[in-house]
């Protein structure tokens, strides 16, 4: 039994259902446990730490210091020494507040005197910080995944989407590498999947930029579904909740705003192990997602069951309803 | 008045550097920012996927706080546009947490007043907002809050999407709140006293 600490981060119980609800069926199969860090509080994303320096750090050291709880004391390497994110933010930001803690000492001192107000202290270093990815490609092992593949994903276009704040700046060098990291790469061909080489792979989804300036995301955003289109992928496999809000929610507005057609969905990649590990579409939360990978899917013959008539916009030849135009002949009939 | 040496005026400088402002952010800035480093090459705008809506890039921005050019580094849109994806971060060869400094000058800016737009400044402090509320983030109440100050004529576009969102469960209706609330605040407002002078 693999045991570790989870933090899941605001989006996992809305935004990102989704992504809890498949991370949730390939725990049983995987042998592994997740310990939800008790009354855990949102990390402030990127935007408190723009705000206010003390209290940004002090509010992600919150999660840090309640996780140094639920620490096993027996086993002390390893195992719940560990807390793991599902969101790259998330991550980023937990890591980052235990390194800089560490790497300058004014920082976690003064952290540390905030967090004493509400009986909490952290000792940086204390924990490791780490991606589920991480987890499950080095921990867990593509080996061990792939003997739990029971319906391999053959033949399935995917393009894998690793995002910035993943593999960068990975202070503790955890991955293959900053711009071309190969991780998920490896995990979704173990899946059987055909995998399309996308030198996009973490470039930015452009965060907050949908909210505070929608043309610089948009335009962010273009360039990441159009180097998957172009290199005929079904779909996206996204590591992070904020990666896939973006593409998926905003596809349709960015379409709107290049005069563009694409139909890119993005599932987060657990929901691909869920369905290679053989569960049904619904039991993942797929259909969940904006752009739907109802055609996708169905390349590899599974079905998802419609929620939903998807809303397809008029075709422009069609236009409104109108009397038919009549032709030279029947124009001439008439005259007669 | 300093003293001016024969070099310094010969080229062309006739005043003594003044690195008070390079020092400021550099030490309110969380880590070691190695911003004093910096040998203007150039490659965090080059590397940078959002310098195209830059008033100045990264390395310009730089030189400007080594000129001591504290209201034109203030008012630049550069840290607002940042994306926080550290491309820049992994490449630069001096290794300064550029991304972190972005941070650093957005707090100053939002102090003094000196942000040209404030949509930025206005929906990471309607964030903390909700966050020193609840202790979660909420998605809802941000969005709304937000669209309806900012992006009034966003609203009729997003509506599909905000519709899909909510029939899909994929909005909170109402926010979720941590248990410990008084902790969470206790430790915010003792916080928000300290700042990093070293």
């Amino acid at each position: 039994m693999n045991k570790y600490l989870l933090y899941p981060g605001c989006s996992m119980d809305s935004s990102a259902r989704a992504y809890l609800e498949s991370l949730n069926t390939i725990l049983e199969p995987l042998d592994l446990q997740l310990d939800e860090i008790e009354d855990w509080n949102c990390c402030g994303a990127t935007e408190y730490l723009g705000i206010n320096l003390i209290p940004a750090y002090s509010l992600i050291a919150r999660n840090l210091a309640l996780a140094t709880k639920q620490m096993d004391s027996v086993n002390g390497t390893g195992g719940t020494r560990t807390v793991i994110t599902p969101c790259s933010a998330c991550y980023l930001n937990l890591a980052k507040a235990d390194h800089y803690m560490q790497e300058r000492p004014a920082l976690g001192a003064k952290v540390n005197e905030a967090l004493s107000a509400g009986g909490l202290e952290y000792k940086p270093g204390t924990l490791d910080v780490r991606h589920l990815l991480d987890i499950l490609v080095y921990d867990i092992g593509l080996d061990a995944i792939k003997r739990k593949v029971t319906r391999p994903l053959n033949g399935l276009k995917v393009v894998p989407y690793m995002g910035c704040m993943l593999p960068r700046p990975d202070y503790k060098h955890r991955w293959s590498d900053h711009e071309h990291p190969t991780e998920l790469d490896d995990l979704l061909r173990a899946l059987g999947a055909d995998v399309i080489d996308y030198p996009l792979t973490t470039e930015c989804c452009g965060g907050h930029m949908t909210q505070i300036g929608p043309e610089t995301a948009f335009e962010l955003i273009r360039r990441l579904i159009a180097g998957a289109h172009e290199r005929g992928a079904y779909l996206m496999a996204a590591v992070c909740p904020m990666c896939q809000l973006n593409i998926d929610a905003y596809q349709l507005e960015t379409n709107r705003f290049f005069h563009t057609h694409y139909h890119m969905p993005i599932l987060f990649f657990t929901q691909l192990m869920g369905l290679a590990f053989g569960r049904e579409p619904a039991e993942l939360g797929i259909g969940a997602e904006l752009v739907s990978a109802r055609n996708a899917l169905a390349h590899i013959g599974v079905e998802v069951p419609v929620t939903q008539e998807p809303a397809t916009p008029r075709k422009k030849d069609e236009g409104l309803p109108m009397p038919r135009r009549w032709t030279r002949h029947e124009e001439k009939e008439a005259v007669k | 008045m300093p003293q001016m040496t024969d070099e310094r005026v010969r080229a062309g400088l006739n005043r003594e550097e003044d690195l008070s402002l390079l020092n400021e952010v550099s030490v309110k800035t969380a880590g070691v920012s190695h911003l004093e480093m910096c040998i203007q090459c150039g490659t965090c705008g080059g590397s940078c996927p959002a310098a195209m809506d830059m008033d100045h890039t990264p390395r310009m921005l730089f030189a400007m706080l080594r000129a001591g050019m504290r209201e034109e580094v203030l008012r630049s849109n550069t840290p607002w546009i940042c994306v926080s994806c550290y491309h820049c971060v992994v490449r630069c060869p001096q290794e300064v947490h550029i991304a972190d400094v972005m941070y650093t000058l957005k707090g100053m800016a939002i102090k003094v007043k000196l942000y040209s737009d404030s949509t930025a400044p206005h929906f990471s402090q309607t964030f903390v907002d909700m966050v020193e509320t609840y202790g979660r983030s909420f998605e809802l109440g941000l969005a709304s809050r937000h669209y309806l100050k900012h992006f009034p004529l966003r609203l009729p576009g997003i509506m599909p999407m905000g519709f899909g969102m909510l029939t899909k469960g994929r909005i909170d209706v109402a926010p979720r709140r941590i248990k410990q609330m008084k902790q969470l605040k206790a430790i915010l407002s003792r916080a928000k006293k300290l700042e990093l002078t070293s």
